[in-house]
């Protein structure tokens, strides 16, 4: 299978501080790919890389390969075009101080589409793809600050996937969520899969176990260990690894 | 023993100070209530409406306790308007602009130089502002547009609007500094393009705030009597155009009341102004309070 | 794929129009600041800085006596207030009432505080101008902002100073005189400075209270003469409203470089205080935070 994105040798300081290390690894289509590890270890700057939200910061250099089908993200893309194709979900719900619909159709309205009828359709196919749309589809004119925490990071996960992505960035989606709202947002997750690739950070080693394919371990920016979930929860080949899965640290 | 005079002293000094707080509101109820007590006496013991007042251009009070003179200020009250209103026409898109600035372009300049800066010119006095635009301005309008004098609408609004400048902009720029990152990340997560961002995004969510600063640059502007008076012409007639000299509300008090017999009509009718001016500023705070409460609903989801 | 490049050329015209104002912004500001200051060195002749009806020394000295005597009032005044607000006041509509007063006082135009200040302090008692009645006029100007200032630093103290204060049997007013007040008096002063800069500039509110005209006899120590520097009760004309009324009123051949001059000397008094308050209470912030 070909792969989604092709990570080599990719370097990043923050200032004088190494971030990441000589990480290569390459992210497969229609998968969950985990990147695990302790905090300060790298994995959302990793994550952060991928769609250049790092670009945002300030005394940040890199240097590397990344490519996303074949093409270099870094020399063949911008960071704007990039973006709308790699989507990213944060940790703390964000959406905009504005209506459920508002928030769904911006990504599209970015792009250029000003229909009205397609924006409608845009807007109820992702709400629709986030399994919310059975909860809002009454109130898409109401304020989005009124929704519960759940309801506003599966908004996010929405609006994400207006704005037509194939790959979705997570950055610990699940980590200021209850139990509840956390399980509807794994189970999302593995329909997802079918349509778009996903990467995303946890510290739930228990998450990672459950819902990804692959899992990257970071240790110190460095990439310990990656492959398949299940050989490495039941087996890894590091003693780091298994440290950590077994809650020795981090 | 010492525990008593312990007991004795927080006592004395909890009084003392909530009477300092008590006498705030006695202060404040006082002026309000001279102001309206001395500012009715047009109404009231003089005789004339609300309707001329506010409307009729006919201004000759009396210099008496008689009365029987006209006390029209609708001159003075357009005046105050045209030169406010042109004022923040001015001020706005360039406060905003450089509040923008500060906060999204150049966060470190903004910091390090530009706001310091800024905030160094909201403590100029207004006298100086004043003087600047007589010896400077007028002349330049005068030249420019080949006027007989350069004492215009325009010279008093350009006046005010350097004068509101920096504390719109402080204002604005603590508004849109106060907006969550975690919008501006979504929506450049989005593939968005920084003046997307401030456009779509942080603009809109600042706007109470903003719009907090718009008002209070105005009440700045509406209370400004002296700036104004050095540069506005004092002629009591309608501005034919930003470029013609009229008067307003501020000037007339500071350069009449002086010479006006206590009392008399003249002299209520130029308090009838200074009560105006109060109930403006009292109408500000209150569409301040507004835009704030309503800020805090939205904050809610409620809307 | 069009629709972003049009995005990011509308983005980069954008920025250059940030930038663009931005610039002029600081280039008129400056420019202001070096006209008025290089004017007032133009025309500078050694008899402006005199102590006598030609030069501005009195003037000068009235500004910095009219704001001492106003800090006087509105110094106690105001950390009175803002101390009631902040550790006394119980929540309720009194206390939101307070607030909508300090918020009125903070937004009055100062021509009005000045009629006021006309009414009450002099034809009520039946004075002339004087410099004791401007400096209770400017008292309410700045009063809101000290007042203010005090709460805002009183309630951004850490929950932990009152909690030690009293959990080793200190009283409520203990605790603040000891432990609160202190710790806030960087903030405080920095208030009280930028009240006093303010101060400086007034004019409106002083035309009908303090007055326009000053006569000084340096060599009069007796209190009560309308001559002595040091009275409060004599009329006492301030640099703003000096230059007010080098407009209104111009006497002397040289009216305009002497408004020039004073404009120079106020700004510089201004920046001086403005960028002093700053400087000190970050000294001092430092100083309290231990580095």
């Amino acid at each position: 299978m070909e792969s989604k994105f092709e990570v080599s040798k990719l370097n990043l300081h923050y200032g004088q501080f190494h971030a990441l290390k000589d990480v290569s690894l390459s992210i497969l289509p229609h998968e969950v790919t985990a990147l695990i590890g302790p905090s300060g270890c790298g994995k959302s700057t990793f994550l952060k890389t991928l769609n250049r939200m790092n670009d945002l910061e300030e005394g940040v250099t890199i240097d590397g390969k990344v490519t996303l089908d074949g093409r270099d993200i870094f020399r063949d893309m911008d960071a704007i075009s990039l973006r709308q194709r790699v989507g990213m979900v944060f940790q703390q719900p964000n959406p905009f101080p504005k209506s459920i619909y508002e928030n769904v159709a911006y990504g599209p309205k970015l792009q250029g589409i000003r229909s009205k009828v397609k924006l409608d359709e845009i807007v109820e196919n992702a709400l629709k793809g986030a399994a919310i749309w059975d909860e809002v589809k009454d109130r898409l004119k109401k304020n989005a600050m009124g929704l519960s925490g759940g309801q506003q990071q599966r908004l996010c996960i929405a609006r994400a996937l207006a704005a037509g992505p194939d790959v979705l960035l997570m950055d610990e989606p699940t980590s200021a969520l209850d139990p509840i709202s956390t399980s509807k947002i794994e189970d999302l997750c593995a329909q997802l899969k079918k349509d778009y690739t996903i990467v995303m950070v946890t510290h739930n080693m228990q998450q990672a176990a459950r819902i990804s394919d692959k899992t990257a371990f970071f240790l110190l920016g460095e990439v310990v260990e990656y492959g398949d979930t299940d050989q490495m929860f039941s087996m890894p080949k590091d003693k780091r690894t298994e440290d950590y899965i077994t809650g020795r640290f981090g | 023993m010492e525990k008593k005079s312990l007991f004795w002293k927080e006592h004395f000094w909890r009084g003392l100070i909530t009477c300092c707080g008590l006498f705030v509101i006695v202060l404040t109820l006082a002026i309000g209530a001279f102001l309206v007590y001395k500012g009715s006496g047009t109404f009231t013991k003089y005789g004339h409406s609300i309707f001329e007042f506010l409307f009729s251009s006919k201004w000759s009070p009396a210099d008496n306790s008689t009365g029987g003179g006209s006390v029209g200020a609708a001159v003075y009250i357009v005046g105050s308007l045209s030169t406010c209103g042109l004022a923040l026409l001015i001020a706005t898109p360039f406060s905003l602009a450089a509040a923008i600035f500060m906060t999204e372009i150049s966060p470190k300049l903004g910091n390090k130089f530009f706001r310091p800066a800024v905030e160094l010119f909201v403590g100029i006095p207004s006298v100086i502002y004043g003087w600047v635009g007589l010896t400077t301005l007028v002349p330049a309008i005068k030249k420019v547009f080949h006027l007989n004098m350069g004492y215009s609408v325009l010279a008093a609004g350009i006046v005010l609007a350097v004068m509101i400048f920096p504390s719109i902009t402080t204002v604005a720029a603590d508004a849109i500094k106060s907006v969550p990152i975690d919008y501006r990340k979504a929506a450049y997560g989005l593939g968005a393009t920084r003046w997307q961002v401030i456009y779509q995004i942080v603009l809109p969510a600042a706007k109470p705030g903003i719009f907090t600063g718009i008002i209070m640059g105005l009440a700045r502007a509406f209370g400004e009597a002296l700036a104004v008076a050095m540069v506005i012409g004092k002629m009591r007639s309608f501005p034919k155009s930003i470029l013609s000299p009229t008067t307003n509300l501020t000037s007339a008090i500071a350069s009449d009341m002086g010479g006006a017999m206590e009392g008399g009509e003249y002299n209520t009718a130029l308090w009838t102004m200074a009560l105006l001016l109060f109930l403006i500023s009292l109408l500000f705070i209150f569409i301040i309070h507004r835009i704030v409460a309503q800020k805090g609903e939205e904050k809610d989801g409620n809307k | 794929m069009e629709t972003n490049k049009k995005a990011k050329q509308i983005d980069r015209i954008m920025t250059a129009v940030f930038v663009t104002v931005a610039g002029f912004f600081l280039l008129l500001l400056a420019g202001i600041a070096l006209l008025v200051i290089g004017r007032g060195i133009a025309g500078f002749e050694p008899y402006m800085l005199s102590f006598s009806r030609k030069g501005i020394g009195n003037q000068l000295f009235n500004t910095i006596y009219l704001v001492f005597l106003s800090l006087l009032v509105s110094v106690p005044l105001g950390i009175a207030t803002g101390v009631y607000l902040a550790e006394y006041a119980k929540p309720g509509k009194l206390t939101n009432f307070l607030g909508i007063c300090i918020e009125t006082l903070s937004s009055l135009p100062s021509i009005v505080v000045g009629l006021f200040g006309y009414l009450v302090f002099i034809v009520m008692v039946g004075a002339k101008w004087n410099l004791a009645s401007g400096a209770l006029a400017v008292s309410i100007l700045n009063l809101p902002l000290i007042a203010t200032t005090t709460k805002d630093a009183m309630l951004s103290m850490p929950k932990g100073y009152r909690m030690g204060s009293m959990g080793l049997g200190a009283t409520h007013w203990q605790t603040i005189k000891r432990v609160l007040l202190p710790a806030c008096m960087p903030r405080i002063l920095t208030g009280i400075i930028l009240a006093a800069g303010r101060v400086f500039g007034e004019a409106a509110a002083l035309l009908y209270t303090a007055g326009m005209s000053t006569d000084i006899n340096w060599n009069n120590w007796d209190l009560t003469s309308p001559t002595c520097p040091l009275n409060p009760f004599r009329p006492g004309e301030t640099l703003a409203l000096h230059i007010w009324a080098s407009r209104t009123e111009a006497i002397g051949a040289d009216s305009v470089q002497i408004a020039n001059f004073s404009s120079a000397v106020l700004l510089i008094l201004v920046f001086a205080f403005s960028i002093g308050a700053r400087v000190l209470g970050r000294r001092m912030e430092r100083k309290i935070g231990g580095k």
